[in-house]
């Protein structure tokens, strides 16, 4: 069985930051493995691990910058790695949906994979879109939003406890070959060992440029045209002092509205 | 090609409110385009729904008898059919967990541009829409190339809408291809049904991922067992297994109107606001003053949680 997971790199402001034009300033960004991708590269890893004979594949879509990303999905289990990119790609204000999923689509038919695990969203962009668009454009059966996942392998089928709003899980079979998006929460994403580091180091990570998978981006229906801090309508009342000084005054507060007395 | 679709949504038997945000984003869309603006209600007593759907504003009403719950398939399935029957310019879906089951593979089936989770939109010499960027920490403007689009606009930005309607009916045959409908719901759960129940909490010391460590959940619970409040938490504590899932305050957690609501180490991302913003008196205690909790609280306290909830434990001990 192969599976396949879409990972990304994503980038983290900091507390304090500056725009730069259509982006924050390099300087208040750290780039990071996407939160929900490393849930979904752990249950691949887990799946490998209670059946035999599975190779887990990623497949990003990144600029070199993400083959630190990359390499920490390797370290924590997964086999191989795919990543696709080229100069219009770096260009681009946005990279749609869509061409991510033609893209990630490519590398899916060449992989062939029984199974395609991707994050719910990435942490800085949050389109939510990616997965869900790659099942379409492959032809896959699909499942948004996956919190447990049982999988048949003999019977095909996958099946997902989907994370609705409001504390209420839907219980879906899926067919496979199907795309999950993963939710966080869904298991317990281990931290790469000393040994799975340098295993990392040597394990194969192919780039391909999209018109090497016979993509052609044409022009990118989507562009960012602003970016700003959104302005606060901000009521607070601070206490302010020490954190004794503070402590007593809320409290002074609090039991004056009748809490803890 | 003016009008505008919206899909509603619906769950177990109930309308979900964003369906009558839909309405008024779609109104703003249409008056835009100057379309009319119909709605999609798809599974489910959708006569039911349709009366209620009936709101000022709304041109046409088709509903797809098809099915009792949410299947994605046939959604798919349904909004394509629709879609070459009426002709829409834009279409706009609900940013739920479901719009975004479905969403996307529209998108893709009628190659319309996809933007998701909007706060707003305009419409100028194209469609331009709203959205956060980095996690909160920006909005920008995307601007749409072409002529339609798909848009999933976020629950709780537009008001819901009001007064009586007078729309039209259509009851939409759709030949649904169940040999393309290949995923089953066999049933829901609901999660997280323990001793407490934090909706009926009257005072919640609510800790998030600025506590660190596990071992450090022990200090908000002091607190709290020392001002007899109860312990909720954000999504990521309970991703981590560190308090169990009915302490979830939030989108996918519990909704919560306490007398007060305190928020330690929380940074307050919209999601964890939609669960929190009803209560009546917030406080935040976060050592981040740039942190989103401090729009929304009504007091607060800029300072290492280490520091201050020792303290307030003392003074009320």
């Amino acid at each position: 069985m192969k599976i396949l997971v879409t990972v990304t790199e994503v980038a983290e402001a900091d507390d304090e930051f500056e725009i730069d034009g259509l982006s924050i300033d390099e300087r208040y960004l750290t780039y990071d493995l996407n939160e929900w991708d490393n849930y979904a590269v752990e249950e691949a890893v887990q799946i490998g691990e209670e059946h035999d004979d599975v190779e887990v594949v990623t497949a990003t879509v990144g600029p070199e910058r993400a083959e630190e990303t990359i390499r920490q999905a390797l370290a924590k289990g997964a086999d191989r790695a795919v990543r696709v990119w080229d100069d219009q790609l770096a260009d681009a204000t946005m990279i749609d949906a869509a061409t991510k999923a033609r893209l990630l689509a490519a590398v899916a038919e060449e992989e062939d994979p029984d199974l395609v695990l991707a994050g719910v969203q990435s942490n800085d962009v949050a389109f939510g879109a990616t997965g869900v668009a790659l099942a379409a454009e492959l032809g896959f059966e699909w499942a948004a939003v996956v919190n447990q996942l049982d999988l048949d392998a003999d019977a095909g089928v996958a099946s997902v406890h989907r994370e609705l709003e409001g504390g209420v899980e839907e219980l879906t079979d899926v067919e496979l070959p199907a795309v999950l998006t993963i939710q966080t929460g869904i298991n317990e994403p281990r931290y790469a060992s000393l040994r799975g580091i340098r295993q990392a180091q040597s394990k194969p990570l192919d780039v391909h440029a999209p018109a090497d998978l016979g993509v052609d981006l044409g022009e990118s229906t989507l562009s960012l045209t602003s970016l700003e801090e959104p302005e606060t309508e901000s009521n607070v009342t601070l206490f302010e002092g020490s954190a004794e000084e503070t402590a007593s005054e809320l409290a002074e507060f609090l039991k004056e509205r009748g809490v803890g007395v | 090609m003016s009008d505008v679709l919206a899909v509603t949504e619906h769950r177990r038997g109930e309308l979900r409110d964003v369906s009558h945000e839909l309405i008024t984003a779609g109104r703003q869309l249409a008056d835009a385009t100057g379309g009319d603006l119909h709605l999609a209600v798809i599974s489910g007593n959708v006569e039911e729904y349709a009366e209620k759907l009936d709101r000022r504003g709304v041109t046409e009403i088709h509903t797809v008898d098809y099915g009792e719950e949410f299947n994605h398939d046939v959604y798919v399935q349904a909004i394509e059919a629709l879609y070459d029957a009426i002709g829409p310019q834009y279409v706009i879906a609900p940013n739920t967990v479901n719009g975004l089951d479905y969403a996307p593979a529209v998108a893709q089936r009628l190659d319309l541009p996809l933007v998701t989770d909007a706060v707003d939109m305009t419409v100028d010499d194209g469609l331009s829409v709203t959205r956060e960027f980095y996690a909160g920490k920006t909005e920008g403007d995307v601007d749409v190339a072409g002529e339609g689009a798909l848009v999933t606009i976020r629950p709780g930005e537009w008001p819901g809408a009001e007064g009586v309607g007078d729309a039209v009916v259509d009851a939409f045959d759709v030949e649904v291809d169940e040999g393309a409908v290949r995923s089953t719901v066999t049933g829901y759960q609901e999660v997280g049904a323990g001793d407490v129940d934090i909706s009926e909490a009257e005072v919640l010391v609510s800790v998030g991922r600025g506590i660190e460590e596990e071992e450090n959940i022990a200090l908000i619970e002091e607190l709290a067992d020392a001002m007899g409040a109860t312990v909720s938490s954000s999504r990521p504590i309970v991703d981590n297994g560190w308090l169990p899932q009915d302490r979830q305050v939030g989108q996918s957690g519990k909704k919560v109107t306490p007398d007060v609501y305190i928020a330690i180490g929380i940074s307050g991302a919209v999601q964890h606001v939609a669960g929190m913003k009803g209560s009546d008196t917030i406080i935040a205690i976060n050592n981040d003053p740039s942190a989103p909790i401090f729009d929304i609280a009504d007091y607060g306290i800029v300072d290492d949680l280490f520091d201050v909830v020792p303290a307030l434990t003392e003074e009320f001990e």
